[in-house]
């Protein structure tokens, strides 16, 4: 198992606090990451429910959600951005 | 490159002195391209009566460094300052500078454009404004990934339920050299 920490920004972290450590299983990616994080919660699944404008990050770059999450990764879920 | 490129600060900061440093020493600039972003007290038919700024510490630093490297590779520019402030903010309040130096005034421009195209789709910030109705987080602007696509980068805001916008698929266009 990977322990690997999930962190949440903006609307987001309001509902949810700033983050959690979840333990996944090797080669996991960041969509199988999000529906377990979905099934925690219904305000989890509120927050990351699929349909909604959504981005993540792996390890402080943005990233698609096919990317395999590793052991220590830091994984990001936030609003569309909106700064400058 | 000693001097900093990117600030992320509670401070408002000065502008003739960030450019007095930029372009100290480099007698081959001829122009330099500022932008200012200012908090507005009207946003989407309300008053604003101040914001938060929040923003992802690490990521933010590293994503701007990542769009300067970029537009230092597409530009004929010579160096850059990125200033943006978070935390509570007025109207009035400045929020962003963006600096750019080069030897002519083309460049200058559009690197300094591009910058801000990139910062306002790409960097992790977010807005909260405080209006009469109550406090509501500003939506991302689908204008404002029009704008990027003006530069071969894909738009951000997703349409479904992916999270797109992934950097690394980026791919990079002809230096406009």
């Amino acid at each position: 198992m990977n322990t690997v920490n999930v962190r949440y920004f903006a609307s987001i972290r309001e509902v949810l606090g700033s983050g959690e450590k979840v333990e996944l299983a090797e080669g996991t990616t960041v969509a199988a990451l999000r529906d377990l994080l979905i099934g925690r919660s219904p305000e989890h699944a509120a927050e990351l429910a699929r349909g909604k404008a959504l981005r993540c990050a792996l390890n402080q770059t943005l990233s698609d959600e096919s990317a395999v999450v590793g052991q220590g990764a830091e994984v990001a879920f936030f609003p569309p951005v909106t700064g400058g | 490159m000693d001097r900093a490129r990117v600030t992320i600060q509670t401070a408002d900061f000065d502008v003739s002195a960030e450019v007095a440093a930029l372009r100290a020493g480099d007698a081959a600039v001829g122009a330099v391209a500022t932008f200012i972003g200012t908090v507005r007290d009207r946003n989407d038919g309300l008053g604003v009566s101040s914001m938060e700024l929040e923003h992802y510490p690490g990521m933010t630093e590293k994503a701007i460094e990542a769009m300067i490297d970029d537009a230092l590779f597409r530009f004929d520019i010579h160096a850059v300052r990125v200033i943006h402030r978070v935390g509570p903010l007025m109207p009035q309040d400045q929020i962003v500078l963006v600096a750019v130096t080069s030897t002519h005034r083309g460049q200058a421009f559009q690197a300094c454009e591009f910058l801000m195209d990139y910062l306002k789709t790409q960097a992790p910030f977010w807005k909260k404004e405080h209006t009469p109705e109550g406090a509501r987080w500003v939506d991302a602007r689908v204008s404002d990934d029009d704008a990027l696509k003006r530069w071969g980068l894909p738009a951000g805001t997703p349409r479904d339920d992916l999270c797109t916008g992934s950097v690394d698929s980026m791919e990079r266009v002809k230096p406009c050299r």
